[in-house]
């Protein structure tokens, strides 16, 4: 039976890790690659890397992470932030990586991910939509970190990634990101049950129980979280357990 | 002794050449890792991997369009025998054709067809994306060490339909059943990428590289 995926996310700016990481045992808690070999002997059932480096100029500091990463670390890995050509995710994955994550160049240009998965596979390209609540029962696409609106709704947006071949869909609730409220399910039920392809539920997530819920109610088939588990909150061992005492299929 | 990892223009064979260099290094063997599109070098080597991602069709063109890869494969693989994985895509080649998008023929090593996953339950996701645990319906010696249940990491919207049974070294359930290994003599196949299944990949890459079919 396929197994629910837990996907740590560190977020990486000039090569380290930035939204404090507060592991007790890393020699250096801002590497991103001491992390990540942390949550590969934890089990984590992927990794994912944004990057948040503002200047193109400091991107190389990225691939260096990336290919060190792949050096070590034998689980997928997808990065993310500044994908904005078929370039960008050659390098990505000539670094190591084995998904790159697109959000504002697929919105400033919905045929990209078209050519990107006849390139390089939808297995590997992952469609990040950042949304936020816009009225009842409606979303709106966000781009550039979320600074930007865009005026495309987010469902029928997933639906439309999901016929240019987007292999997966990484969704994150804007209105909770940040709050430990957990995850707008809402929201993730109704981009999950539009799409044919897996849904990874993001933002919000501050408890075990939102785990849970992002899955068994929002019918994700992966959660992400990024400060429960760097903070030492719980760890993914906790996460997991806790899922499969709700009865969901996890990988321990 | 060198394993060549071939390099047909398909995915990212960084993340896969690091696995089996850990793999080789923790055999403690003086197995050399080559990624190459270089036919002689297949051809001279003393295991073959073919990894690939995307579609069916267009992996097949790229294997294509490698000058003498095609004959350096079969020189190697088919008529010295020399050991061969086939990953993912790489696997799926290995059976006669391919039903993905357009029907174009595979190398032919493995009775059966590759067509469209389809789950019982229409709620399942394609693509089959994730770890699932392994029925190992035979013993192989690239199952060493790996027990029944372990898991491995899939990515995958089409699977090899065998053709004959006695191919099909182990399954998963998705909805039904899926082939996620397959061999005989010195081939062998995964539908899952072991070099992106941690524990259990490392190890059955590490048994590959000391099989002695």
């Amino acid at each position: 039976m396929l197994k629910m995926r837990v996907i740590p996310c560190l977020d990486v700016k000039d090569g380290r890790t930035v939204k404090g990481v507060n592991f007790v045992d890393l020699v250096d808690a801002g590497d991103p690659v001491e992390q990540a070999r942390f949550y590969d002997r934890e089990g984590a059932d992927e990794l994912c890397f944004l990057d948040i480096t503002a200047s193109s100029d400091n991107r190389d500091t990225l691939y260096d992470v990336v290919a060190r990463t792949a050096e070590q670390c034998f689980m997928p890995l997808t990065v993310g932030g500044g994908v904005r050509g078929v370039d960008d995710i050659r390098r990505l994955l000539l670094a190591g990586a084995d998904k790159t994550s697109i959000n504002t160049a697929a919105v400033a240009r919905p045929d990209f991910v078209r050519e990107a998965a006849e390139k390089f596979g939808s297995q590997c390209i992952v469609v990040a939509i950042d949304a936020k609540a816009s009225g009842a029962g409606k979303w709106q696409v966000f781009t550039h970190g979320g600074r930007r609106a865009s005026g495309i709704d987010a469902v029928d947006w997933a639906r439309r990634m999901a016929q240019h071949g987007a292999g997966e869909i990484l969704l994150t609730s804007m209105d909770r990101d940040g709050t430990k409220a957990g995850f707008d399910i809402a929201l993730t039920r109704a981009v999950a049950d539009a799409v044919t392809i897996p849904v990874i539920a993001s933002g919000g997530a501050g408890t075990l129980e939102h785990l849970v819920a992002g899955i068994r109610d929002g019918h994700a088939t992966a959660v992400l979280a990024a400060s429960i588990f760097h903070f030492g909150t719980f760890s993914i061992g906790e996460a997991k357990a806790h899922l499969a005492a709700a009865g969901i299929p996890v990988r321990r | 002794m060198v394993t060549a990892i071939i390099d047909y223009g398909s995915g990212n064979l960084r993340s896969a050449a690091k696995a089996f260099e850990r793999a080789a290094r923790e055999t403690g063997g003086e197995e050399e890792i080559v990624v190459t599109g270089n036919a002689a070098t297949v051809r001279a080597s003393a295991r073959v991997v073919l990894p690939g991602v995307g579609a069916f069709a267009d992996c097949r063109r790229g294997l294509a369009a490698v000058p003498g890869m095609e004959e350096a494969l079969e020189e190697a693989v088919m008529r010295r025998g020399r050991p061969f994985l086939g990953i993912c895509v790489g696997m799926q080649l290995m059976a006669e054709c391919g039903r993905e998008f357009e029907t174009v023929d595979g190398l032919g090593w493995i009775k059966g067809e590759v067509a469209a996953i389809a789950p019982a339950d229409p709620a399942l996701k394609i693509p089959h994306m994730g770890w699932n645990d392994l029925t190992i319906l035979r013993p192989h010696p690239v199952f060493d060490g790996i027990a029944a249940g372990a898991h491995a990491y899939f990515v995958h919207g089409y699977g090899l339909v065998c053709g004959e049974r006695r191919d099909l070294l182990a399954t998963v359930d998705y909805g039904g059943e899926i082939a996620a290994a397959v061999g005989r003599d010195n081939l062998v196949g995964t539908q899952f990428h072991p070099e992106k299944s941690q524990a259990t990949g490392l190890r059955l890459i590490a048994n590959f590289l000391r099989w002695r079919p």
